[in-house]
């Protein structure tokens, strides 16, 4: 019994270590796909209770990964389950405007999110937030998780060329985007607000 | 290497995900076409941006100690995850990302993939698109008869190959008709069939996105979609149909096929 125990806590020892430093990689990714706060900290809750109820059989090679995908399976589910229910809330086919946008502008509740952020980092989370779904996740699980192409292929369990592809519009809808928006901010007298020239 | 594929192995190359040799390759083509240099100084800008912006949502608070309490070990000094420090952001050009003796090779498998993903994957969505075009009021056939001896004829001279049309109502899929429709640049034969209320497109041309590409079974948007090569044709069937029963209509259509 003792040396149950001891296991146990060794186990626990070793996923706290590997898995916590992820947890604000894992609630941006949420963040992103849930598009909204409280849902997503559901899903990276339920995240890291599954991933500890399967952390016997993981076998690496990274953390990061391996949690992001079980993290992209729980918001996956959750979408299949409303809509099963009929709740209109379908990832394959937001549209930006029809979800509660804009996601970055109700109040954060941690200290950091009282400090105020640039416009700029502002103008790119709207724009990113505003990419249908295959392309925000693959841009967050690049620019933001950090994750190479294989590991990208893996997470969203498609073939990397496809990742590659996806990469190349996701970042040519944004560049695009992002010209707009710079067009309108120097119309509107603000020019000065963003220092990106493209 | 042409501007097509400049497109896609630009971000590799921004990403860090080229060996040197390809990446020189890219880099060539930059150097001698003035489009393709601005629109790759651009990408640059942008993902320097995006590196620098504060991107990553912290996780909030109350979040981390409802996870942390439920993680407790328990009878020991709480572990923090502080120090824990990953190694994280690679270098902008961070080099090899693929490893060192196996990179060319797996560099060089990584573009065979991508080049023909990329272009299978163009004609997936460009089918798709048509499919979802042909929905709307009035663009759905051309030639609108439940008769394949009239469907089949009807493609003469309009695209450049003798799409087979089999009727298949006696197995549950019922021949609407046809129309003409451009995927990839080129005239295409479609053939629509349903089933209760579920419409079918199936898209027969020579070489679209076959070449190097398998059979390809996908859900792009909610629509399934199936690829497959036969009789020195390529054949893409789109609906909205469940992935199974398309898979069904696929081998009806294969086996009507082998059997004339």
């Amino acid at each position: 019994m003792a040396n149950d125990a001891f296991a146990d806590q060794e186990r626990m020892r070793r996923f706290r270590d590997a898995a916590l430093p992820h947890l604000d990689d894992a609630f941006t990714l949420a963040r992103y796909l849930m598009r909204n706060s409280s849902d997503a900290e559901d899903a990276v809750q339920e995240c890291y209770l599954r991933a500890l109820r399967h952390f016997d059989s993981y076998r690496g090679p990274a953390m990061k990964p391996w949690l992001l995908t079980i993290l992209r399976n729980v918001c996956n589910a959750e979408f299949a389950r409303r809509r099963r229910e009929d709740v209109p809330t379908d990832p394959t086919q937001d549209s930006a405007v029809t979800e509660e946008m804009p996601m970055w502008q109700e109040p954060q509740a941690s200290p950091e999110g009282l400090v105020l952020r640039q416009q700029e980092d502002a103008t790119i989370r709207r724009l990113v937030a505003e990419l249908p779904q295959p392309f925000r996740e693959v841009i967050v699980l690049r620019e933001i998780n950090d994750l190479s192409y294989q590991e990208i292929a893996d997470v969203a369990g498609v073939p990397v060329g496809t990742v590659m592809s996806r990469l190349a519009r996701a970042r040519a809808m944004l560049r695009s985007a992002w010209n707009a928006a710079e067009t309108a901010a120097a119309k509107s007298g603000s020019a000065a607000a963003s220092g990106i020239a493209l | 290497m042409n501007c097509a594929e400049f497109e896609v192995l630009l971000h590799a190359l921004i990403d860090g995900e080229l060996d040197a040799g390809h990446a020189r390759d890219v880099e060539a083509h930059a150097a001698q076409c003035s489009a393709c240099a601005e629109k790759l100084a651009s990408f640059r800008a942008m993902r320097d941006a995006m590196s620098a912006a504060v991107l990553k949502e912290p996780a909030p608070a109350h979040l981390r100690s409802r996870i942390e309490a439920s993680l407790a070990v328990p009878a020991t000094p709480n572990t923090t995850a502080k120090g824990f420090f990953q190694p994280s952001r690679r270098g902008f050009f961070g080099g090899f990302a693929l490893g060192s003796a196996l990179s060319a090779a797996v560099a060089a498998s990584l573009v065979l993939t991508v080049m023909r993903d990329n272009q299978q994957q163009v004609v997936a969505d460009e089918v798709v698109s048509a499919h979802i075009r042909s929905l709307q009021a009035g663009h759905l056939m051309d030639v609108e008869t439940s008769d394949q001896h009239t469907v089949k004829p009807w493609f003469n001279g309009r695209v450049d190959v003798a799409p087979p049309v089999v009727d298949l109502t006696a197995k549950g899929f019922t021949l609407l008709g046809g129309r003409l429709d451009y995927i990839d640049g080129q005239p295409v034969a479609a053939i629509v069939y349903q089933r209760r209320k579920h419409l079918i497109n199936l898209f027969v041309a020579q070489r679209l996105g076959a070449k190097r590409g398998g059979p390809l079974s996908q859900s792009i948007q909610g629509y399934n979609v199936r690829h497959w090569s036969q009789d020195g044709l390529d054949f893409w069937a789109v609906s909205d149909l469940a992935g199974d029963e398309l898979d069904e209509f696929v081998q009806k259509i294969e086996a009507a096929l082998r059997a004339t």
